[in-house]
């Protein structure tokens, strides 16, 4: 046996271990080494296992041996939030680093719009809702010390009523006195939060590592030493009292939502997981290995609970049975081992949740009733930092006294699960308002107040006042007849439904109106601009994490924030603080400019130390109040209006570069179909030159060298050749004239005249040109239009649709009608003949140069109707080949005389 | 997720598969919490004839789906971690 003596003397070597521990790593971290491991994702899990408490160590494997498996629904529901980290923790670390939130009263009041009213509810909130788990773990090791302490005859804990082996009040408070003195030591050394402590998250790491390993241990040695192997713990398990399933669905599924809001919610889980994150990835690596850690430290609690039910007298603690079962079977150095890891669990999870809790006291409420005390004294010099401190340490000293006094005040009586659920139920109250304000824009301060306000007194009407007992804090009428005798506010069957068992009960009544007097209250309330701001800030927190932009401080004096920060701050680190911000100002020295900018960013830093409620209210004390402007407002959605605009920019500029390549394309197809047409044009050219070349050598030379010729002879062959140059003539004289107009070269000479005179000298001049005869079916009357155009050109482009009428029209009797039609502004002349018509496949080649319809024969350059449809497009008309006509048939379309459309044909201008 | 505007349509296969694996993440909790609802569906000792399921069976159960859990969590997480940091900092 071991006595009480030695335990505590070795209580008293490990504690030194732990503050040596806790030493080297400040001092590690101070001369900025050791990070690989303080900063590790490692320590980060380790750390979050303050989940696991005294209540997991020793009162797990009570509650199995009481209710079977529901004790795991208190690990699945964390495992799940853990599991599902991209869900929700990823944006709640992600908002803790961007806003540099210090706690969860700090997080909830600094998303409804810094509101100290929510800060100062919250706070209470969770100082009510974590006494009485504080006084758990001051209950649990007092147990386990008593247990050692008991004679030897009662070592396995039986204490029936018996008066206790030691002073459970004494050792209580000497537990609370050393538990105070470690945080006060290693929680407040430094005063900014987000510098993490590294002591405490060391400590806090090596003792993750010792309770699991003391509960592995004793689960060892129970399933291989006492049971003897898997097998026949699995067969001793189904013949216990708990070999059955006979959890309540509605508790399993309640208990596991239950610890999922609690794992969220605890003020000491928030100040792990989020304050003291150093990198999001860590979050990740702890998304698999956290659930591990907890699937270890649940592993054993069934073999333990049941192996103890059987060996164990009846009447035993089964919350001790981890203890007592050990010693029962003299293994005292195992015990000893199991008692260290139970005095972890307790320990780290008294540490760390004090020193969240007395931030947000002395954040919250300390602070904010100084500042109100001394309205000025934020202005003068001295530092201020002392005060923050001292009531941190004040807070610290007045939560474990508030545990205690609950713990004696219980009587330290309930079995540690009932406490434990009790305190999850107080802080899940936090969760509609903290989902709310991460996820929906439109949650407001006033919701949360209604929300949080109606939540929590429920649970204290239904889960914390009927703990204490009948007759304690609520009268046994009460709870049996209801509040004032009403039937319907029965503690534990609210609104008549009765039946439930008193836990489901009241969390599903606290939460369900907790969520429903937020949302109700929400919709009907009207946030202010703050609030809208950061409402903005925290939903949309991937998309901009850039800080809100809250101050105009042109009333603000540098020298004040100066002085203001350094009695935060300290003098050194708001020195430095404003070094660093004068240099991003490019300011080579003196004071940085009091920019919007720069008076966020202090805030922030302030925030760090005080929380974001109180740097507010201070900065807002020396800057004058000013805060939010709509242009604050309109600047969230500018940023996002800005990156559309930005890229509908850019679409519009692709879509620019695509027509551009388009058109790019067309051209270069054109170029090369015009390289092609210059490269046939000159074939034709040198073709159409070199026939009458060849005839006109061929008979020169007959003319130079055949001797005996008759003058008849001569006279044909000089002919030939003579007609031959006329032919070449005409051929160079179109070419001429085709490419003056093709080069845009020509001068039009417009004259004045009528439509039927032109078409006169067109008939007579193409029928003098040309033996062969046609007739020519005209309708004088309609004739009779006003032109005002180059009419030797248009007479030109008639001459030789004539001319091409009396060559290509095959009729017996060759027949041309002209016809002309107006409408508006524009004449169609039409010229059709009874021939055959052009062949479908030669229409659209008829107006290019050099085209010749096949099979008609002609002595023509093909040159004729492209210089028609050059001269008519000079003149801003058309022609076009009928392709409905009976014969071939062309329209040539031209502008009627529009008076004053060329003025210096006014017959009134030209007499000026 | 919807597609923030502007974002591609189709990806590449190596983001492509790194979305995936992402919805794997994201869905993983809600299979976890599907196959530890099971129980609520397991006979309960007093509710008549049925057979209550034995402890061992409940515990191997429990466990095993955590376990599962746990691996795929960290299969996930070992696929999926470098690329998450590096879109974090873009």
């Amino acid at each position: 046996m071991v006595s009480l003596n030695q335990l505590i003397a070795v209580c008293l070597l490990y504690v030194v271990g732990l503050f040596m521990v806790a030493f080297a790593a400040e001092r590690a971290a101070i001369r900025g080494r050791g990070d690989w491991l303080l900063r590790s994702p490692l320590v980060y899990t380790l750390s979050l296992s303050i989940y696991c408490t005294g209540w997991t160590f020793y009162g797990a494997v009570g509650y199995a041996a009481r209710s079977g498996l529901e004790y795991v629904t208190i690990y699945l529901g964390p495992s799940l939030v853990m599991i599902g980290w991209w869900w929700l923790l990823r944006r709640l670390v992600r908002i803790g680093r961007s806003h540099r939130v210090t706690s969860v009263a700090d997080l909830i009041s600094s998303r409804y719009g810094k509101s100290n009213l929510l800060a100062i509810l919250v706070t209470v909130m969770a100082v009510i809702g974590v006494t009485p788990y504080i006084a758990l773990q001051l209950q649990s090791v007092t147990l386990s010390l008593s247990i050692f302490a008991a004679p030897t005859g009662v070592a396995n804990g039986v204490l029936d009523g018996q008066a206790d082996p030691i002073n459970t009040a004494q050792a209580a408070f000497w537990i609370a006195i050393g538990l105070a003195l470690f945080t006060v030591l290693f929680g407040t050394r430094n005063l900014n939060v987000n510098e993490r402590h590294h002591g405490v998250v060391i400590a806090i790491a090596v003792e993750a590592v010792v309770k699991l390993l003391a509960l592995i241990a004793v689960g060892v040695f129970v399933v291989w030493g006492l049971a003897g192997g898997v097998t026949e713990a699995m067969t001793r398990i189904d013949q216990s009292a708990i070999g059955t399933w006979q959890v309540d669905g509605g508790r399993w599924a309640a208990l596991t939502f239950l610890a999922a809001a609690a794992f969220v919610c605890l003020p000491r889980m928030f100040q792990v997981m989020v304050v003291e994150n150093d990198e999001e990835r860590h979050l990740q690596t702890a998304s698999w290995a956290f659930p591990l850690y907890l699937m270890m430290m649940s592993l054993f609690v069934v073999p333990i609970a049941v192996v103890g039910l059987d060996l164990l007298p009846a009447g035993s603690n089964p919350d001790l049975f981890v203890l007592s079962l050990p010693l029962s079977q003299g293994h005292n150095n195992l015990a000893m081992f199991a008692f260290l890891g139970g005095f972890s669990s307790a320990t780290s999870m008294v540490i760390v949740a004090t020193l969240a809790l007395s931030t947000m006291v002395s954040n919250h409420i300390v602070m904010p009733i100084w500042l109100a005390l001394g309205q000025t004294s934020v202005q003068q010099s001295g530092d201020v930092r002392h005060v923050v401190i001292l009531s941190r340490r004040v807070s610290i000293l007045f939560i474990i006294s508030l545990g205690y006094f609950y713990y004696r005040a219980s009587g330290g009586s309930g079995t540690l699960a009932a406490i434990g659920t009790i305190s999850f139920g107080g802080v899940a109250q936090f969760l509609p308002v903290l989902l709310g304000g991460i996820f929906w824009r439109g949650a407001t301060r006033m919701g949360a107040l209604w929300g949080l306000g109606t939540g929590f007194g429920l649970w204290v009407f239904t889960m914390l006042l009927p703990s204490f007992g009948p007759g304690a804090a609520l009268s046994a009428a009460t709870l049996e007849q209801g509040l004032f005798g009403l039937g319907w506010l029965r503690p534990q069957a609210l609104f008549g439904v009765g039946g439930l068992d008193p836990t489901v009960h009241a969390v599903v009544w606290s939460l369900s109106l907790n969520t429903l007097a937020f949302i109700i209250g929400s919709l009907f309330s009207f946030p202010s601009p703050v609030e809208r701001l950061q409402g903005a800030q925290f939903v949309n927190i991937f998309d901009h994490s850039s800080p809100a932009r809250g101050w105009t401080a042109s009333v603000a004096a540098s020298e004040d924030l100066m002085i203001m920060a350094q009695r935060i701050l300290g003098a050194a680190e708001a020195q430095a603080f404003f070094r660093a911000q004068a240099q991003l100002q490019e300011k080579s020295e003196g004071l940085p400019e009091p920019t919007p900018a720069f008076v966020q960013a202090l805030e922030r830093e302030l925030a760090a130390s005080v929380g974001a409620a109180t740097a507010h209210a201070m900065v807002s004390q020396l800057v004058g109040g000013a805060s939010v402007s709509v242009q604050d407002l309109l600047a969230v959605a500018d940023e996002s209006a800005q990156m559309l605009e930005y890229s509908s920019q850019l679409e519009v500029k692709s879509r620019e570069l695509s027509d551009t390549a388009a058109k790019l394309r067309r051209a270069n197809d054109k170029l090369t179909q015009l390289s092609h047409q210059k490269d046939s044009f000159l074939s034709q050219v040198s073709h159409e030159l070199r026939t009458p070349m060849t005839s006109i050598r061929s008979f020169s030379e007959i003319l130079r060298d055949a001797e005996a010729l008759s003058p008849q002879e001569k006279t044909r062959y000089a002919s030939i050749i003579h007609s031959e140059t006329i032919r070449l003539t005409r051929l160079l004289d179109d070419l001429l004239d085709l490419s003056v107009l093709e080069n845009g070269e020509v001068t039009l000479n417009q004259q004045r005249g009528s439509l039927r005179d032109v078409l006169d000298i067109a008939v007579t001049t193409g029928r003098a040109a040309n033996t062969r005869d046609i007739a020519i079916d005209r309708d004088r009357d309609s004739e009779d239009i006003p032109l005002e155009t180059d009419l030797d050109r248009l007479s030109q482009v008639f001459i030789n649709l004539i001319t091409n009428a009396q060559k290509y029209c095959v009729s017996d009797a060759p027949c041309l009608s002209v016809r002309v039609h107006t409408s508006g502004n524009v004449v169609a002349v039409d010229f059709i003949d009874n021939g055959a018509g052009i062949d479908a496949d030669a229409r659209d080649l008829i107006f290019e140069k050099f085209t010749r319809v096949a099979g008609q024969g002609g002595e023509g350059a093909g040159l004729g109707l492209a210089i028609c449809r050059e001269i008519i497009t000079r003149l801003r008309g058309d022609i076009a080949y009928l392709s409905d006509s009976p014969g071939t048939g062309f329209r040539v379309t031209l502008p009627t005389t529009q008076p004053g459309k060329f003025p210096e044909l006014n017959p009134f201008a030209a007499s000026a | 997720m919807t597609n923030r505007p502007g974002s591609p349509l189709f990806l590449e296969r190596r983001s492509y598969r790194f979305r995936r694996m992402m919805d794997a993440v994201r869905l993983l909790p809600l299979l976890m919490l599907a196959f530890w609802m099971v129980p609520l569906l397991w006979p309960v000792q007093d509710s008549g004839d049925a057979v209550a399921v034995p402890m061992s069976h409940a515990v191997r159960y429990i466990f095993g789906v955590w376990l599962g859990g746990i691996v795929l969590g960290c299969l996930l997480w070992r696929r999926t971690a470098r690329q998450i940091v590096q879109e974090a900092q873009n």
